[in-house]
């Protein structure tokens, strides 16, 4: 009696504790800026819903963070020497959130229907490189190339190509389905509750195919639209994790300095954003590559990185991010060099002609950016004025070519052939994309070279063509390479393993686990 | 002319405030030759706080430039569209106002609408969509500040034509066949001049602070250093660097005061029958 009243104490102080423990090691809150429009990742890919997204949905691979594949729901992959077969062996005992098994049929659904009908970056690829995606058997699939294509493997993780449920979608009109409210994927977490305007509750999938994950019981992501208060719901402890860009640039050192709070810019290697200038090469001084070489030298791009951006992010060689695949920094290298820079200037005949300089409308930071730029130019005698307007404003004017210069940054995406030809090659010179080549820069060789090391499969050969076409680029300087643009995720210490493969936060809480 | 300065300065607060004035126009004009630089240029590490480095008193901004280089410069930019501004505002009320008074009848009745029309439109929510969708630039700003400013010159100057047309002289210049415009012009307008010096150095000082305003939402000319942009500039670093905000502020502060101060001085001095008792 004694015992048994000793061993119930102690079971019920175990369960207690246990309780306790448990409770307080597996709820996470997380920031979402905005909220998004939709949690359906396969229909929205703007940046709110990739960042939630990546817990309910899966690709086929996850990339670590010096982009090789990884596995996710493809556990191995095999590729024929040719270059144009692609077998990718899945995971066995994979679930869809409704208890319905996951298999081969999905994939091939999500790559050659649903995906091709409305995603706009998987399109192209299927559209262009693929022949064929079957299922060879339930846990199976074969991708059959037209001709060889290098970027496929880099273009197979969440955001670009999430598995999409097809007992769920076939034959129903994909926008419309009402199942797009409440989203059905493989991934570690269930959307349990959508508050609009508040928050979005995601519960542990208990079901997950990977055993013993995910740690973390409970993630609520908070919808809290004003910038200093997410900052002030992370000092006084009701927010756990600041995804990168939900609070300013500013802020970014005094939280990261709270204690117990810890920050990363790893988990972007996979977006590797790049700003730069725009320059429109049509007329004017700007056509010539010499003045435009002078206002490389002009342009003060350490101070941008450690004043404007308060030591974030690293000075640009050229095109490629240092941080991404086929990157070359054996190219010209432009110093700042005031007098060298009056002497390019002068040399290419410049007259005065008033430059026009069009910011980007993102906030303070872009505004000083825009002021030191500007005064960098004045100071080697070139007449910049400054053109401020909204985003609707900017795009307008960049995407329709009525600029001089104008800010801009885009992604990489993990491949050359993905993310940075587009800036380059002549085929993309058309109005009415804000990032498309606005410049009209136009050189058969850097569009033969784009062309070759897009359709190849061996690495060596790739490299080499991407290392000819950043020295010529750097040296015809089409655009002005200001920052390898750093993103700081800002979270508690306690949480280990957030950020562990390319997109970071992006690919979901599936490893993180609080001490 | 000389009893008008006497009458002036027997009110000490406009004196004071046409000391501050006449102080903010000389640095304005002596502005190149204070800070030769541009108050663009990064001349010191960033966040130096005030007196914390020789020749730096008030410290310097996010991007290391000197900020009483930028509140003298911005001087010169605040004055001139407060000034060019408040003459737009004019050309435009006066004239209005003073057919709408001289004409009456139904010309008066379609100019008062038209005024009111404008007085129900909130001025400030006027100005950011003009500047807006013109351009936020020197030329934009001006107008859109004296496009919101002219309903109360036009009702002002339309009250003292109304009273000044039933005058004598004026109906003997209609009996000797004077033409309208002549006798608006030269026997109405210019009895009407006093009010409308009060009220235009008063303008200034509103025009002043809406330009202050648009600057401070980022609608300023990103080419010209402005009060309202320094102001704007600093506000996020607020708490740490308060130096940053405080000086324009304090210098928007003080010139507005200050024309307000010697406007109603001059209201005073200009009509003497009509001061508020003061000794």
């Amino acid at each position: 009696m004694k015992l048994s009243r000793y061993a119930f104490a102690a079971a019920l102080c175990a369960a207690a504790m246990g309780f306790t423990a448990a409770k307080a090691e597996s709820v996470v809150h997380v920031v979402i800026e905005p909220e998004p429009p939709l949690l359906m990742q396969g229909l929205a890919q703007n940046a709110p819903t990739n960042t939630i997204a990546g817990n309910i949905y899966e690709g086929l691979l996850r990339y670590n963070q010096k982009l090789e594949p990884q596995p996710s729901l493809a556990k191995s992959w095999e590729i024929s020497d040719d270059g144009l077969t692609y077998v990718f062996h899945l995971q066995e005992g994979v679930k869809w959130h409704d208890g319905q098994p996951f298999t081969a049929d999905d994939v091939v659904f999500s790559l050659d229907v649903f995906l091709r009908e409305v995603h706009p970056r998987w399109r192209p690829i299927t559209d262009n490189q693929i022949a064929s995606v079957e299922a060879v058997d339930p846990l199976t699939v074969r991708i059959v190339l037209k001709q060889p294509f290098g970027p496929l493997m880099t273009a197979l993780e969440v955001a670009s190509a999430p598995m999409i449920p097809k007992h769920i979608y076939e034959g129903t009109d994909f926008r419309t389905n009402p199942a797009n409210n409440t989203p059905i994927g493989t991934g570690p977490y269930k959307l349990q509750e959508w508050k609009k305007g508040s928050y979005i509750h995601l519960v542990r999938n208990t079901d997950y195919w990977l055993a013993g994950h995910p740690k973390i019981d409970e993630i609520y992501w908070q919808v809290i639209p004003d910038a200093a208060a997410r900052a002030v719901a992370f000092e006084t402890g009701t927010i756990d994790v600041l995804p990168a860009g939900s609070v300013d640039v500013y802020d970014v050192a005094r939280l990261s300095a709270l204690e117990g709070a810890c920050m990363t810019t790893g988990g972007w290697e996979m977006a590797s954003p790049i700003a730069w200038i725009a320059v429109n090469l049509r007329e004017g001084p700007l056509s010539d590559k010499t003045f435009r070489q002078g206002l490389m030298h002009a342009i003060d791009r350490n101070f941008g990185q450690e004043v404007v951006w308060n030591g974030l992010g690293r000075v640009p060689t050229g095109p490629i991010a240092s941080t991404t695949r086929f990157y070359d920094p054996a190219v010209n290298i432009y110093d700042f060099d005031p007098d060298k820079a009056r002497e390019l200037i002068a040399q290419s005949g410049y007259k005065g002609e008033t430059i026009r300089l069009l910011k980007l409308p993102y906030g303070e930071i872009w505004d000083r950016w825009a002021e030191a730029v500007r005064q960098n130019l004045l100071d080697v005698g070139v007449n910049v004025e400054l053109v401020s307007s909204d985003t609707a404003g900017w795009t307008q004017k960049t995407s329709d070519w009525d600029f001089d210069m104008t800010f801009n940054f885009l992604y990489q995406l993990g491949d050359p052939a993905i993310g940075v030809s587009r800036s380059y090659v002549s085929s993309n010179i058309a109005k009415g994309n804000p990032f498309g080549n606005v410049g009209g820069y136009s050189n058969p060789a850097v569009d033969a070279l784009f062309a070759a090391a897009s359709a190849e499969a061996d690495e060596a050969v790739r490299q080499a063509k991407y290392s000819e076409v950043q020295k010529i680029l750097t040296d015809e300087l089409p655009v002005l390479w200001l920052l390898e643009m750093e993103q700081p995720t800002i979270y508690r210490c306690d949480i280990k393993d957030l950020v562990t493969t390319a997109i970071g936060v992006n690919d979901g809480f599936r490893d993180a686990w609080r001490e | 002319m000389i009893a008008f300065l006497k009458r002036f300065s027997r009110n000490p607060a406009a004196v004071v405030g046409l000391v501050i004035l006449v102080l903010v126009v000389a640095f304005a004009i002596l502005a190149p030759l204070l800070y030769p630089n541009s108050p663009w240029k990064p001349v010191q590490r960033p966040f130096l706080a005030p007196f914390a480095q020789a020749g730096f008193p008030m410290g310097t901004d996010t991007l290391g430039r000197d900020v009483a280089a930028g509140l003298v410069h911005g001087a010169r930019v605040s004055l001139q569209i407060g000034v060019v501004s408040t003459i737009v505002a004019l050309l435009i009320g006066v004239p209005l106002g003073a057919i709408a008074g001289y004409s009456g009848g139904w010309v008066d009745d379609l100019l008062m609408r038209f005024t009111e029309f404008f007085q129900t439109i909130p001025s400030f929510a006027l100005a950011i969509v003009m500047v807006a969708i013109l351009q936020p630039q020197l030329g934009s700003i001006i107008l859109a500040i004296g496009v919101v400013s002219w309903p109360p010159v036009a009702r002002l100057v339309r009250g003292e034509v109304l009273s000044l047309r039933s005058r004598e002289y004026v109906q003997a210049a209609i009996t000797i066949g004077q033409s309208t415009p002549r006798i608006i012009f030269s026997q109405i307008l210019p009895n009407t001049i006093a009010p409308i010096i009060v009220i235009g150095s008063l303008m200034v000082g509103t025009a002043i602070l809406l330009e202050s305003s648009l600057s401070f939402l980022g609608l300023g000319d990103p080419n010209l250093m402005s009060w309202g942009y320094m102001v704007g500039a600093g506000r996020t670093r607020l708490l740490d660097s308060w130096w940053i905000s405080f000086f324009p502020g304090i210098a928007i502060f003080l010139t507005v005061l200050a024309l307000n101060l010697a406007g109603e001085g001059l209201n005073d001095a200009l009509n003497p029958r009509l001061s508020r008792g003061r000794k």
